[in-house]
């Protein structure tokens, strides 16, 4: 290490300027080079510095260059590694590498530390800007509030001034006042002043007049005068007197005995009250005596007797002479004696209600000590009593009223159900005696058709005897001319028909008067008879118009068997089907017919 | 020549206590408002004019006629009923005249000095005259023709007062702005005591009714009476308030037990005799709700129905069927008296209790508050409470008490009059021909008749209370 450092020492003696360029250089390009592009950066030295050690170091002076690096290296504080003695020609390329290391993590600690250095750099002057700002704007707010400051002394010295010039206004109102004071006293003495100085000029003035009036009458008597008659005499009768000593004394003497009779009067009267109220008085303390030697006799022994035994002997002889003091009863010992004798008797008195009141209060606390809750406790049972009584009385009433609303209803009830009943018999009968009346409606309207029936068969009859007349005939005819000529049959098919629905008509007539009972068990509505009846009375027509050709001849139910066997049957038979054709289409004419009744009826 | 009606329209239910027959007289001429009955009530002098006529009360025939000098201003029969005096201020003249001497006469001039006020002494033979401007006060005997001057009267409110017994007068006088007064015995005019009061401006002074107790009060500006002795002794001092306008009216009771004090605050303050303290305060609020009393309202209506009786007279007095009829009604409480509010700016305002009248047996007092003039107000005096109120349909001129009974008469300057008892209270209707409007009214001393008052003439009301006495 010595050694190194002394080639070290050596080749700064000789390149001490190079390093100090290049250093300048590094220093400068690394000035230059941005702080955030580090790699770059780190790149761009590696790719300067081979460029340089191109030109650094030759062939020729690699072994300079070398003692120069290994100088430069020691003095960075590295171990060059390699020794120039021994390899001049050929470097120890381990050394060389790990001094290269070396170097290099160097330069990247550097690198490093300037990269913190900037960003702290950075840091401070952002900082630097802050405080810069806030100083500003401190500032700003010093010289407002300087302002302010100077703003609020104006103010105040303002204020300062009004109050000033208030204040003298104040005393110069207060001493406006106290000069006006000042002036109306002055005024009302000046005026109390004048006014006496006018009245004693007035007096004078009167006193002029007067003397000038007299001295007037004196030159001319006529002036005030009186004119008498003749003079007239005192309305006591009595001489009028000179005025002496003597009637002066005289006067006086009257008058104190005017003021005399007066007090003497009220006096009296005074005495007459006074004596009045002393007979209260002594009432009153009779009263009171009484009082409390009744109390005294009763609760002897008790506790409060030694308050009265001092006074029991004064007292006895007090009570005993009221006449005694009538007699003096003006003298001012009695009145004394009367007064301090009441006045014991009042306190008497007045201690022995205090003492039966705080015995009553005593016993009601001794009734209340057992337990203190007792009145109270009374008085819940009172109150619950009570309320209880208030609720049995309430329960009572309301029984009572229940009864009562139940008689009512009971009445009421009886009679809603015998009304009830009552309606509903009504109602019963009122049905029933529409019932009857639909019945009856009936029967009229059966009877009606019982009638039309009757004559329907009375004419049925006929027609049948015309029909069977005709049959007699056609058969006549037929067993006459026994010649198929089928023409003439099929003519007279209608006047058949006809005579066959007059008797299909008579064949219903004595189920007729059935058919309304049946209406009836199916709908309880009454039903208007004739119009109602026809469809019940076509469905039994059906049934009828069924039974008719079992009644003449049996055959299958279904039509076109019908019609086939129609015509397997014989020509006898024929007229059969056609009559029952015929009926087929006036059943359903009358179905047509009376569908929209039935409609209509449901 | 006596005209005697029936007055119809008297109240039924106090016929009992108010008499329910009141006759009229026929109506006479009177200027001034000049008519007296004499002390002893038998007869009655009324002025006309310059004339005095003296009639006979009992017949209201003329039974003397003296023509005075000029316009009577002044009338006044002496104690005695025996002389008549007749004050002609304007000339400063009084006339004297004798009932019993026709012929006797009595002139007295006061010449150039004027004449303000003549009056009677009470013993009926001195004559005082008050000059102009409170000069002097003359006394002129009748007997002697003597003179004596009384310097320095004070010119006030009642400057003046004899005692009821006729012995003493006290006069308020004025002396170095200072206010005294003087006592005299009435016999000889002897100065009997002379002393300063505590007053700042003397208003007035009475008497008591038994002689011994004068009040004195100050003027309106302060509130204070003073009451002496009769030598001169200050007894006591009253003032209920101060800083406001004080004593308006001051009234002895005719027992002298109490001394009613009405004032500018609508208060009347009774004062007892023996200690000179308040007894009691009566107010006069303008809502009467105190449930003792009982308040007539007089209702006015038109006559629509007029008995016969009274339309017999109607038909001979036209004016009658003119003029409205009223009566009293009892109103329920609480009743509003209607209030007229005084003008402050005013120097004697129209505030406060101005009238007060105790009845004669000291039972009952009568006030009137200025600013209720329709009302007058009257006050039991055992009960120390209201007792009744008779509210008017216009201002109250004059009332007064029958100096016999507890009757109170009031008139109201129309055609009627007004009376009050304990038992009830009546308005009649005056029958006179023409427009007689009762201004004033007298009583007669025993309270059996009513004069009245017109403007220019008067009439005569008899109360028929025979059968009461009876």
């Amino acid at each position: 290490m010595k050694f190194s450092t002394q080639v070290a020492d050596g080749c700064t003696a000789t390149m001490p300027e190079s390093s100090q360029a290049k250093d300048a250089r590094c220093c400068s390009v690394e000035c230059r080079t941005p702080p955030l592009s580090h790699f770059s950066q780190s790149s761009l030295p590696l790719h300067r510095n081979s460029h340089r050690l191109s030109t650094f170091c030759t062939e020729h002076n690699l072994q300079e260059c070398l003692s120069h690096i290994s100088q430069e290296v020691s003095l960075l504080g590295l171990s060059p590694g390699w020794t120039e003695s021994v390899s001049s020609s050929q470097l120890d390329v381990v050394a060389v590498l790990n001094c290269m290391y070396d170097l290099i993590q160097l330069h990247h600690r550097s690198l490093r530390t300037l990269e913190n250095m900037e960003m702290e750099q950075l840091k401070l002057s952002s900082n630097v800007d802050y405080l810069k700002i806030n100083n500003t704007h401190l500032k700003e707010e010093v010289e407002v509030s300087k302002r302010q400051n100077t703003g609020l002394l104006e103010r105040e010295r303002q204020l300062h001034l009004k109050l000033k010039s208030l204040q003298n206004c104040l005393k110069n109102e207060k001493e406006e006042v106290q000069k006006l004071q000042n002036i109306i006293s002055s005024r009302a003495c000046q005026f109390n002043h004048e006014m006496k100085r006018r009245e004693r000029e007035f007096t004078k003035l009167k006193e002029r007049l007067n003397q000038l009036l007299a001295d007037k009458k004196d030159r001319k008597p006529g002036d005030t005068s009186i004119d008498v008659l003749n003079n007239i005499g005192r309305a006591d009768g009595k001489r009028s007197l000179w005025k002496t000593e003597k009637t002066e004394a005289k006067h006086e003497g009257e008058m104190y005995r005017t003021l005399l009779s007066d007090y003497d009067m009220r006096q009296r009267e005074l005495v007459l009250e006074n004596a009045e109220l002393r007979k209260v008085m002594q009432q009153m303390k009779k009263e009171m005596v009484s009082i409390l030697k009744s109390r005294k006799l009763i609760p002897k022994g008790e506790n409060y007797e030694h308050n009265d035994t001092q006074a029991a002997s004064d007292e006895d002889d007090e009570v005993f002479d009221p006449s005694k003091e009538s007699v003096e009863l003006f003298c001012i010992d009695a009145r004394e004696k009367l007064t301090n004798s009441i006045r014991l008797q009042w306190r008497r008195l007045k201690s022995h209600v205090e003492r039966l009141d705080s015995q009553v209060s005593l016993t009601r606390m001794s009734e209340s000590n057992i337990d203190d809750a007792v009145p109270r406790e009374n008085h819940e049972e009172e109150m619950d009593r009570l309320k209880m009584e208030i609720q049995r009385c309430k329960d009572f009433i309301q029984k009572q009223q229940q009864l009562l609303q139940k008689q009512l209803s009971c009445a009421c009830n009886e009679d809603p159900v015998s009304l009830q009943n009552d309606g509903y018999m009504l109602q019963e009968k009122k049905r029933l005696g529409e019932e009857w009346k639909s019945l009856e409606e009936q029967r009229k309207s059966f009877e009606r058709e019982r009638r039309n029936f009757t004559e329907a068969a009375i004419r049925l009859s006929h027609e049948r005897k015309i029909f069977e007349e005709d049959r007699g005939t056609w058969l006549k005819q037929q067993f006459l001319s026994m010649s198929p000529f089928g023409n003439s049959k099929q003519l007279h098919a209608p006047k058949s028909s006809s005579a066959l629905l007059i008797a299909e008509t008579e064949v219903r007539a004595p189920m007729a008067p059935e058919t309304p009972s049946e209406c009836r068990s199916d709908s309880a509505s009454p039903i208007p008879g004739s119009v109602s009846l026809t469809p019940s009375s076509a469905g039994d027509l059906e049934c009828q118009l069924c039974l008719i050709p079992e009644n003449g001849v049996t055959y299958c139910s279904s039509k076109h068997g019908k019609s086939e066997h129609f015509e397997e049957l014989s020509p006898l038979c024929e007229s059969i089907s056609l009559r029952d054709k015929q009926w087929r289409e006036s059943e359903d004419l009358s179905s047509h017919s009376l569908t929209p009744e039935k409609s209509s009826s449901i | 020549m006596l005209l005697r009606l029936n007055a119809d329209s008297v109240l039924s239910h106090c016929r009992n206590s108010c008499d329910c027959k009141m006759n009229f007289s026929e109506v006479f001429k009177q200027s001034n408002h000049l008519c007296k009955v004499s002390p002893d009530g038998k007869y009655l002098a009324t002025c006309v004019q310059y004339r005095l006529v003296v009639r006979d009360l009992g017949t209201l025939q003329i039974l003397q006629l003296y023509t005075c000098l000029d316009q009577v201003s002044h009338m006044e029969w002496s104690s005695d009923s025996l002389f008549i005096l007749c004050a002609m201020y304007k000339r400063g003249l009084v006339q004297v005249w004798s009932l019993e001497q026709p012929d006797w006469h009595c002139k007295i001039d006061e010449g150039s000095i004027g004449l303000v006020s003549s009056r009677w002494s009470p013993d009926g033979r001195h004559i005082l005259n008050t000059t102009e401007f409170h000069l002097r006060i003359t006394v002129w005997s009748l007997c002697t023709k003597a003179v004596s001057y009384i310097k320095y009267p004070k010119a006030c409110q009642k400057g003046i007062d004899f005692s009821t017994d006729g012995c003493y007068m006290a006069l308020a006088e004025r002396r170095d702005c200072k206010d005294y007064v003087s006592i005299f015995v009435c016999d000889d005019w002897h100065l009997l005591r002379h002393f300063e009061t505590e007053t700042q401006d003397l208003a007035g002074l009475e008497w008591s009714p038994n002689g011994c107790v004068l009040a004195v009060w100050d003027s309106c500006l302060e509130y204070k009476v003073l009451l002496y002795s009769l030598d001169g002794r200050l007894l006591s001092t009253y003032s209920a308030y101060e800083w406001s306008l004080g004593v308006k009216s001051v009234s002895w009771s005719p027992s002298s037990q109490f001394l009613a004090i009405g004032s500018y605050d609508e208060k009347v303050r009774i004062l007892n005799h023996i200690t000179w303290k308040k007894i009691v305060q009566f107010e006069h609020p303008a809502t009467i709700d105190n449930m003792k009393a009982i308040v007539y309202k007089e209702v006015e209506r038109r006559p629509a129905v007029v008995s016969d009786e009274m339309s017999l007279h109607n038909i001979t007095m036209g004016s009658t069927l003119l003029s409205t009829q009223s009566k009293y009604e009892i109103c329920p409480l609480p009743v509003q008296i209607p209030v007229v509010k005084p003008e402050p700016d005013r120097a004697n305002p129209k505030i406060g209790v101005s009238v007060l009248a105790f009845s004669s047996d000291s039972r009952y007092l009568a006030t009137k508050n200025d600013n209720m003039a329709t009302a007058v107000w009257v006050w039991d005096m055992q009960k120390m409470s209201l007792e009744a109120v008779l509210e008017h349909t216009s201002a109250v001129r004059c009332v007064m008490w029958d100096p016999r009974r507890p009757r109170l008469a009031l008139c109201t300057g129309n055609s009627k009059l007004y009376l009050w008892s304990p038992g009830g209270c009546v308005s009649v209707q005056v029958p006179a021909e023409g427009s007689f409007q009762v201004q004033s009214l007298n009583w007669h001393c025993s309270g059996d008749s009513v004069i009245l008052l017109g403007k220019d003439q008067l009439c005569l009301c008899y109360m028929d209370t025979d059968h009461e006495e009876k």
